[in-house]
């Protein structure tokens, strides 16, 4: 049975789809069967930064109302084998997503799929809620800014109280927090959060720390997830995340990412 | 001293960030984690009309707020009397 994995954070503009995007992409590279939903109704984007945008016909919304099978929603990426987009409807609104609905077809896609992730939008209202309902594990996009780290905090907030794992007394949601935008000489002039300060706020764990980088903007140009550029040292970084969300240690020496982000 | 010295950092602006998140969090946290208090304006409505038959007082003069400390909730009733005495009632 699939792990649904919400990507989410309260602030807009942090890098949820860029994310989501990337994560789900490099879960796929690992050879897991993976789909990534966007829950962004009326606002669909997921598809521009998957870069099949010209291949969506049935939506999240059509398979929710039966007016589409899932098989017909789903759009299989070109470039990873394993890797499946399900995009949200442009035309509808967020209320479109009835709970009952959602339930019916994460369920579907559990039975198919090792790795369901779940592009929260922005906000804490109905869609960001049913992005997060029925969430195993959450990661939290956080930029190193004070209304980001404070709205992700009200995200936290929300996972512990909003969720099905919470509605049933069961598990809580597992948290990552994941650091986006990050620029390590800013931090160390004293002008950015540093990670730790944002741990320290947050009391979650680390999943990892993307450095701010052209890359990730030419990369949602044409299209295409940064996990796939190679020379891409954002695109390294998800990978790295990637890695530990599988309980690895990434990459060569230890705590790989910040090595590599500190340039060592 | 014009605005742009607002600027210029005598403390580096990230510790000032991390400062002012942990505060707000705290509080956020703290009211998030407080028990219902859907009944506080009811609560704050009645005491304010038993108020009201001994001294005349508005609305915005009476807060009732909780407090949680520890284990323990602190039930706080702040009233501001009016300063002149004519507002007392006969």
């Amino acid at each position: 049975m699939g792990k649904i994995i919400v990507v989410t954070s309260g602030k807009g503009g942090v890098g949820k789809t860029t994310t989501s995007a990337a994560f789900a992409t490099g879960l796929a590279l690992r050879g897991f069967q993976t789909v990534v939903i966007d829950f962004d109704v009326g606002l669909r984007n997921l598809d521009l930064i998957m870069g099949c945008e010209r291949r969506v016909v049935y939506d999240f919304v059509n398979v929710i109302n039966g007016e589409g099978n899932l098989n017909q929603a789903l759009i299989k990426d070109k470039r990873v084998d394993s890797l499946y987009i399900l995009p949200a409807s442009q035309t509808r609104d967020k209320e479109a997503l009835s709970i009952k609905g959602v339930a019916r077809v994460l369920e579907a896609l559990k039975k198919r799929f090792e790795y369901i992730i779940c592009d929260s939008p922005a906000g804490i209202e109905h869609g960001a809620i049913m992005a997060m309902y029925f969430a195993d594990e959450a990661i939290i996009t956080t930029n190193p800014e004070v209304s980001s780290v404070r709205d992700s905090d009200r995200i936290i907030g929300m996972l512990s109280s909003k969720t099905r794992r919470a509605a049933q007394n069961l598990q809580p949601v597992k948290e990552h927090l994941l650091v986006t935008r990050y620029i390590t000489k800013r931090v160390s002039r004293g002008d950015m959060l540093s990670v730790d300060d944002i741990q320290e706020i947050l009391a979650i764990p680390l999943l990892g720390v993307i450095p701010e980088s052209p890359s990730v903007l030419q990369a949602s140009n044409s299209g295409i997830p940064v996990t796939l550029d190679e020379k891409s040292n954002a695109g390294q970084a998800y990978l790295d995340a990637v890695a530990r969300f599988l309980g690895e240690e990434p990459t060569s020496k230890k705590s790989g990412f910040l090595n590599r982000l500190f340039g060592k | 001293m014009g605005i742009f010295s607002y600027f210029q950092h005598s403390k580096r602006t990230a510790s000032v960030a991390k400062e002012r998140l942990q505060i707000i969090v705290t509080h956020e946290r703290h009211l998030r984690n407080s028990p219902k208090l859907s009944y506080l304006p009811l609560l704050q409505q009645e005491l304010l009309e038993v108020v009201r038959k001994y001294v005349s007082v508005r609305e915005e003069h009476i807060k009732v707020n909780i407090e949680k400390t520890g284990d323990y909730e602190i039930l706080e009733v702040n009233v501001t009397l009016p300063d002149r005495e004519e507002h007392i009632k006969a």
